[in-house]
């Protein structure tokens, strides 16, 4: 059976130009380099990274927001990246994305019932009683009552947004939705809400979700399972339980044990690796292993050679070559 | 005697909207030294709280309605401007949420630094910027001589914050209150963030005030926390009790729905509905619409905090009437 949705060595690059009349390139971020990555139907796949890491840029260049440099895309076997825009606007029904902030995502100027009803529209032209059923029947789902409909979006609370930027995403039946930070503006205990509600509608619709977060419980909750990035690379990619109880990758490590625990026994014993330094700039990053100057364990080694993904332990992949030392 | 000591503090918000019930009747204590913790959602008044206290809160539309701030003698909320502005940014300091807001962005990096110098001590310029550099090079920046002279933009968010310790710590003060320093950052970066100003803390002996909406900084962070609720303070207990025996529903639930603590697979348990809308004067327990354990008393007696437990105070009735067992069982049966 082949992947429900492929990256294969996907690259997006940002040029960036120097002067005013002629202009040249001088260099280019390179916010995702060289990604390749399956995911199964059904699946919840999480992602994780500091800022900056790229993760953004790789929803937004699967979703074909942003067009890829290098690389494909390929959904369902179909490559993506050779349609046409037009396509592309045609096929998008099938692939949906939630955004971090509900305040900025909803149209301030749309009732409820206009941001679902545009959405409808992409599947089948509804009209009347049939679309304010429809409408009814999607807000029920993710938890509002029906009867806000014609309210905008600044009568909600930012759970209550979120929630209308899922039904909208839900809307034209995807196949695949890619929620970017979904839960990060939002309360610890309205979080759980939102939650608990993407995995029940993933559950029951058969949904693929890729959920990117910086927060690494949330993500070890939700997903099947992790890949982890750090300048625009893949570092380690495995089940959630493996990645966050035995990480492989130093970076992995690093970064798991920067994560307060809500414990405070727990807290007090536990052994903490302190990184140094920021993470480097996406437009020049080291030469090799792009997390040598911050690792603990690199050595002269890890300056030459640029690491690549393998497959370390049965499903386990991470980019590292003293995996087996350390 | 405690350091500070808060009594009774209410400001509020007089908008169009009508009254804003921002803080409404808070009292703690912190010692000499100590580390104190207040946590709550956003709305929650725990920044209001900081900002009455050095008189940061605009009025109008804010109000201090009551309450007393005690320092050293002096009432911080009664006192006069030139008096708070003797112990402002010198013997209290603060350290802001988003560096990349509170530092001016015309400004070199130096002139911010070394202003609570040149206001508060008598000191010349050049000696100012030299203990200045040294501020910097305290907090972990290289090359600060050279870096001291360049613009908040030219650093990255982890420096900002950076250079925002250095500010509060550069007059050596009392008190430090830090309002959600590491909300904005990496968790990697947030980890240098917490052991600086831990390490800091222990250096110079000051108290700190740790304002965060996140569990897991307090868990490892702080000595004491209180937990504040729609203007409230509903629990207040040293760290270590407050997770393993809450006294209060909101705090218990707010630990059963943290997924760190879940087992995969299981639904996270969740606290229903939101936080209450203090714009309308809440009667009762501010928490009843949400707890699993509400009951008529709850609506109509007086909500006071007491002290079931030495040290421990909640202002759940019911868990002061013994109605009620362990609630970390409880939270999880529901």
């Amino acid at each position: 059976m082949s992947a429900f949705l492929e990256l294969r060595d996907l690259r997006t690059h940002f040029p960036i130009y120097r002067g005013l009349i002629i202009r040249r390139k001088i260099a280019s971020v390179k916010a995702v380099d060289g990604i390749s990555l399956s995911v199964k139907k059904g699946e919840i796949l999480g992602l994780v990274g500091e800022s900056g890491c790229g993760k953004s840029s790789l929803a937004r260049t699967v979703m074909q927001l942003l067009r890829c440099t290098d690389g494909e895309v390929r959904l369902e076997g179909r490559s993506l990246a050779d349609l046409s825009s037009a396509e592309i606007r045609r096929s998008r029904v099938n692939f949906q994305m939630i955004f971090q902030d509900p305040y900025a995502s909803l149209n301030p100027r749309m009732t409820v019932f206009d941001t679902l009803a545009e959405a409808l529209q992409t599947r089948a032209k509804l009209r009347g009683k049939p679309l304010v059923q429809k409408i009814g029947e999607l807000m029920r789902q993710v938890g509002l009552p029906p009867k806000q409909m014609m309210r905008y979006p600044h009568e909600f609370s930012g759970g209550q947004r979120q929630r209308i930027a899922i039904a909208r995403a839900l809307a034209p039946q995807p196949k695949l939705i890619i929620a970017d930070e979904p839960v990060s503006a939002l309360d610890v205990s309205i979080q759980s809400q939102i939650l608990n509600l993407i995995l029940k509608l993933c559950r029951e619709m058969e949904l693929t979700l890729i959920f990117i977060s910086h927060d690494i419980s949330v993500v070890k909750y939700i997903s099947d399972r992790i890949a982890v990035m750090y300048l625009g690379k893949l570092v380690e990619v495995g089940s959630a339980v493996d990645v966050v109880e035995r990480p492989l990758h130093p970076y992995t490590r690093a970064l798991i044990s920067a994560v307060p625990i809500p414990d405070p026994v727990r807290e007090r014993q536990r052994q903490r690796i302190i990184l140094q330094g920021d993470p480097p700039s996406p437009i020049k990053p080291p030469a090799g292993c792009s997390f040598h100057p911050r690792c603990p364990f690199a050595v002269e080694k890890c300056e030459m050679e640029v690491p690549n993904l393998e497959e370390k332990e049965l499903a386990r992949f991470a980019a590292c070559i003293r995996i087996g030392e350390i | 005697m405690p350091l500070l000591e808060v009594e009774n503090l209410r400001t509020y918000f007089h908008t169009r909207g009508g009254i804003i019930r921002a803080v409404d009747g808070v009292s703690f204590s912190l010692q000499e030294g100590e580390t104190v913790g207040i946590v709550g959602e956003s709305g929650s008044g725990k920044s209001v709280t900081c900002y009455s206290m050095l008189g940061l809160v605009p009025q109008p539309p804010g109000r201090i309605e009551s309450g007393t701030a005690r320092f050293d003698g002096i009432d911080l909320l009664h006192c006069s401007g030139e008096q708070l502005r003797q112990i402002r940014g010198k013997r209290i300091s603060m350290i802001f949420q988003d560096p990349m807001t509170s530092l001016n962005p015309y400004l070199r990096v130096s002139e911010q630094i070394m202003e609570p110098l040149l206001v508060h001590e008598k000191i010349s310029h050049r000696q100012a910027l030299l203990k200045a550099i040294v501020a910097l090079e305290e907090v972990g920046i290289q090359d600060a001589a050279r870096r001291i002279q360049l613009y908040p933009h030219q650093f990255s968010g982890g420096m900002r914050q950076r250079v925002m310790i250095a500010m509060a710590l550069i007059s050596r003060p009392e008190i430090l209150i830090a309002d959600e320093p590491t909300t904005a950052l990496d968790v990697t970066v947030q980890a240098q963030i917490l052991e600086l100003i831990r390490q800091s803390q222990q250096h110079l002996g000051m108290a700190v005030i740790f304002i965060t909406h996140d569990l897991g900084v307090v868990a490892s962070f702080c000595q004491s926390v209180n937990v504040m609720y729609a203007g409230r303070i509903v629990e207040s207990a040293p760290t270590e009790e407050l997770f393993a025996m809450p006294l209060h529903p909101y705090n218990a639930s707010l630990q059963q729905s943290i997924p760190a603590l879940h087992r995969k697979g299981d639904p996270l348990y969740t606290i229903p509905g939101a936080p209450p809308d203090l714009s309308h004067e809440i009667k009762g327990c501010p928490f009843i619409q949400r707890c699993a354990f509400a009951k008529e008393l709850c609506q109509t007696s007086e909500i006071d905090l007491d002290e079931p437990v030495p040290g421990h105070t909640t202002s759940c009735q019911r868990v002061l009437r013994g109605e009620l067992g362990d609630l970390r069982l409880k939270a999880q049966a529901v």
